[in-house]
């Protein structure tokens, strides 16, 4: 058996990462694109508390604690704005709202 | 002559006058106020839109008191003084000072000038109260104001005491005829006339500029008693040698030929006459174009530092009579001969100054005042009369009608002084004066110069008296003008005669012009005291003899009577005694194939207008196109736009990218943050690449 290493951790958090990435990129519900950027939130996480560890360093975790909170704070402001969105155009479509774009 | 006789020469002409060194009375000043106080009332009186003569009679009475007080400051005039009015220019750093008030230099050119100017004004103005009352609420009011302001430049400009006022005045007459050739500003052949008056102008105006500062420069002063003591004391020996002021009497020159229409500048005046004909008779005949004289008269003591200037000057005025006269002869707009005539006349005033006989050109200068004066009066009555027709094949037998017999006569002795009638006219004692001397004189060419001046009165007496065979004698015909408005309800045409004030003002100027064939010893006298007195240098010596062929001065009223007559006789047969015959003349010139040409030369100027377009404008025209192509197809398509178009073409590259959908922003993001990455990570050497183009910025 072979001892767990930082390497593990990091690809852990790499996989985690490129999951939300594939999935914002890939889906069109919004909703379901906000929990892929949580999956990118925590894939970023885990790379901060392991190489924290690895490094005997408490400030890894004390991002992570930072990380957390504001993606909660986060978390409520952008299922307000979906909501307000989807009352809008009646559609958690993100391809409903394309104004920004050139014609 | 060179430059040593002349060394000698300027201070010796220059002990021949007193300069100023007293102060004159201070109320003096207001014969230059009162022309600007008429200014402001006129302007009042337009912007309170006054509807009636009261702005001619503001302006009459202010240029008649302006009038009264040079005649008291005539009487009271006893040696040149200076009179102090506002301070001006007064500055001085180092050793240097410049000094230029708003000041009087009062000799007796001073005042010649002042007389019949103010005298003329006056009378003018009084003339035009009538002459303009169609224009009454409309333009009235700016016509008056013009012409006040006029005569408030010409004051300043006669009555200057330095360079710098002269020259304020010389703008501001420039500016009057500006604004009163271009009266009729609805008129685009009248704002093109002021236009050409002013750009013309310019010309000569620079040359008085450069004579200014030049004076400055070499004498270290504009005031006129400084610098005239200067020139007295001979007291610019230090560069008298140098170009700088060598070129001061060219430069003067330059400006005189400018204001007083000379070849090569004269092109502006005929076209003047676009003008209201009062201010033709004023500004374009009597008064302003006098300025140029005047001031060579005023700086004589100058035009002797270069042996060559006055010769130039005798030069250019005499073929500049006679060119003027061959155009006169054959124009048909009587204004147009008119204005020939003057820059004819003007002509023989030059030759009179550059043959030192600056009292026959003053005297000259004094006679035409008047009697052109009256000409361009009796054309603005005909003009009036007859809904403006201006044409002499139109309009004849003007004396068998009824209400015209003073305009007729009037104008018939203005043209026997013009033509220089024996005995009984100004006009023939004046320019006798100056074809005298013309012949007595020694200098190049002053025989061939002579001849011509003798072969242009001749032409003059033949083209003036077209004019009054035509227009006054002969059958009575008359076609109206275009500028019909009132009698169009009526149906038939009939002439307005001119009315009492016209006729009033006819005569008192023709009396004037009687006056003034007795006043040839005064305005000698009053050369003699003034900065004008020549004196004539040492060339009488090679006619001193005895018998009257040897002396011009003793046979020349006889041969100048008789060239009058004799021209006179030629205008009698062809125009009133045979009117067919010049046109038959001109058939048969026109049918000759050797002189063909002829004819139709003189009817357009000699192409002169022609030769400025091609020569001057049409180059400038073409210049001004190719730099607007330049500026429309190198500087703005290219450079500007070119400029702009580089962001707008990256943008356009890039604007694939902005397509509105999340996912794609995105995409872009992610692949953007992996390009960076594989360049940090995965090619060190980009990365050491990087740090030496920053070391290498640092």
């Amino acid at each position: 058996m072979t001892s767990l290493t930082l390497s593990h951790f990091l690809f852990t958090s790499a996989v985690l990462f490129v999951i939300g990435v594939i999935g914002f990129v890939s889906r069109r519900n919004m909703i379901v694109m906000f929990l892929c950027t949580e999956l990118m939130f925590q894939g970023a996480a885990i790379a901060m508390v392991s190489v924290g560890r690895y490094h005997l360093d408490v400030s890894g975790q004390v991002f992570v604690i930072f990380i957390l909170t504001i993606a909660a704070a986060e978390a409520a402001l952008a299922l307000a704005l979906v909501v307000l969105l989807f009352r809008r155009r009646e559609t958690l479509n993100a391809e409903a709202w394309s104004e920004l774009g050139e014609p | 002559m060179t430059l040593a006789t002349l060394a000698m020469l300027a201070p010796r002409l220059a002990h021949e006058f007193p300069v100023a060194d007293a102060a004159g009375p201070e109320w003096a000043a207001w014969i230059l106020w009162l022309p600007a106080l008429s200014t402001v009332l006129c302007g009042m009186c337009a912007a309170l839109k006054v509807r009636n003569k009261l702005p001619a009679w503001i302006t009459v009475s202010l240029l008649s008191g302006s009038f009264i007080l040079t005649a008291m400051l005539f009487a009271g005039y006893e040696q040149p003084v200076t009179i102090h009015l506002v301070d001006w220019f007064g500055i001085t750093w180092s050793d240097t000072t410049f000094v230029a008030n708003f000041a009087f230099y009062v000799d007796r050119l001073t005042l010649l000038w002042m007389l019949f100017v103010t005298g003329l004004g006056t009378l003018i103005a009084l003339y035009a109260g009538e002459y303009m009352e169609g224009d009454v609420g409309a333009g009235y009011s700016r016509f008056f104001a013009g012409i006040s302001v006029f005569l408030f430049a010409m004051t300043a400009l006669v009555m200057a005491d330095n360079l710098l006022m002269l020259y304020l005045g010389w703008e501001g007459v420039g500016f009057a005829s500006y604004w009163l050739i271009g009266y009729y500003y609805r008129k685009p052949s009248a704002v093109a006339a002021a236009k050409k008056a002013f750009i013309v102008n310019r010309i000569g105006d620079l040359g008085l500029a450069l004579a200014v500062y030049l004076t400055w420069h070499a004498f270290g002063t504009v005031q006129y008693a400084e610098l005239f003591a200067a020139v007295q004391a001979n007291d610019f020996s230090a560069e008298a040698g140098g170009w700088s002021v060598q070129a001061i009497p060219f430069l003067l020159m330059l400006a005189a030929f400018g204001k007083s229409a000379q070849l090569p500048l004269y092109v502006w005046l005929p076209d003047a006459m676009e003008g209201p004909t009062p201010v033709s008779a004023l500004i374009h005949a009597a008064t302003m174009v006098t300025a140029g004289v005047f001031l060579l008269c005023r700086m004589f003591p100058l035009m002797v530092l270069n042996e060559l200037a006055l010769p130039v000057v005798a030069w250019v005025g005499g073929l500049t009579a006679l060119f003027a006269a061959s155009i006169a002869m054959a124009q048909h707009d009587i204004k147009r001969i008119f204005a020939y005539s003057t820059i004819s006349q003007l002509g023989y005033m030059f030759l009179g100054v550059g043959l030192f006989t600056t009292a026959g050109a003053a005297y000259h200068v004094f006679t035409h005042a008047f009697f052109k004066a009256v000409l361009f009066l009796t054309a603005g009555a005909v003009m009036h009369g007859f809904a403006g027709q201006i044409d002499l094949r139109k309009v004849s037998g003007l004396r068998h009608m009824p209400g015209w017999r003073v305009t007729s006569y009037t104008m018939l002795y203005a043209c026997m002084c013009l033509a220089g009638v024996p005995l009984v006219t100004n006009g023939f004692w004046s320019k006798d004066a100056i074809m005298a001397e013309a012949f007595a004189a020694v200098g190049p060419g002053y025989t061939a110069l002579a001849i011509i001046a003798l072969v242009t009165a001749l032409l003059t007496a033949y083209y003036t008296f077209r004019v009054w065979f035509r227009v006054c004698a002969g059958p009575v015909h008359y076609e109206p003008g275009l500028e019909q408005h009132g009698d169009a309800a009526g149906g038939a045409f009939h002439p307005h005669p001119p009315r009492l004030v016209i006729n009033l003002v006819l005569l008192t100027i023709s009396a004037g012009a009687v006056a003034s064939i007795f006043c040839a010893e005064w305005i000698n006298g009053m050369i003699e005291g003034s900065t004008a007195a020549g004196g004539l240098p040492a060339v009488h010596e090679a006619h001193e003899g005895a018998g009257v062929w040897s002396d011009p001065h003793a046979w020349m009223p006889y041969v100048a009577g008789a060239v009058g007559l004799v021209g006179i006789a030629i205008a009698w047969y062809l125009h009133l005694a045979n009117r067919t015959a010049a046109d038959d003349l001109k058939r048969a010139l026109q049918g000759n194939v050797v002189s063909a040409w002829l004819p139709r030369a003189m009817e357009n100027k000699w192409y002169v207008d022609e030769l400025y377009h091609g020569l001057i404008r049409a180059p400038l025209w073409l210049l001004g196109h190719i730099l607007n192509l330049l500026d429309r197809y190198v500087l703005d398509m290219v450079i500007v736009d070119g400029v702009a178009r580089i962001p707008r073409m990256l943008g356009r590259g890039f604007q694939p990218l902005a397509n509105g959908v999340l996912q794609s922003y995105a995409v872009s993001m992610v692949g953007g943050v992996a390009l960076i990455a594989i360049l940090v990570f995965v090619m060190p050497e980009f990365l050491e690449m990087l740090n030496g183009w920053i070391g290498g910025a640092r």
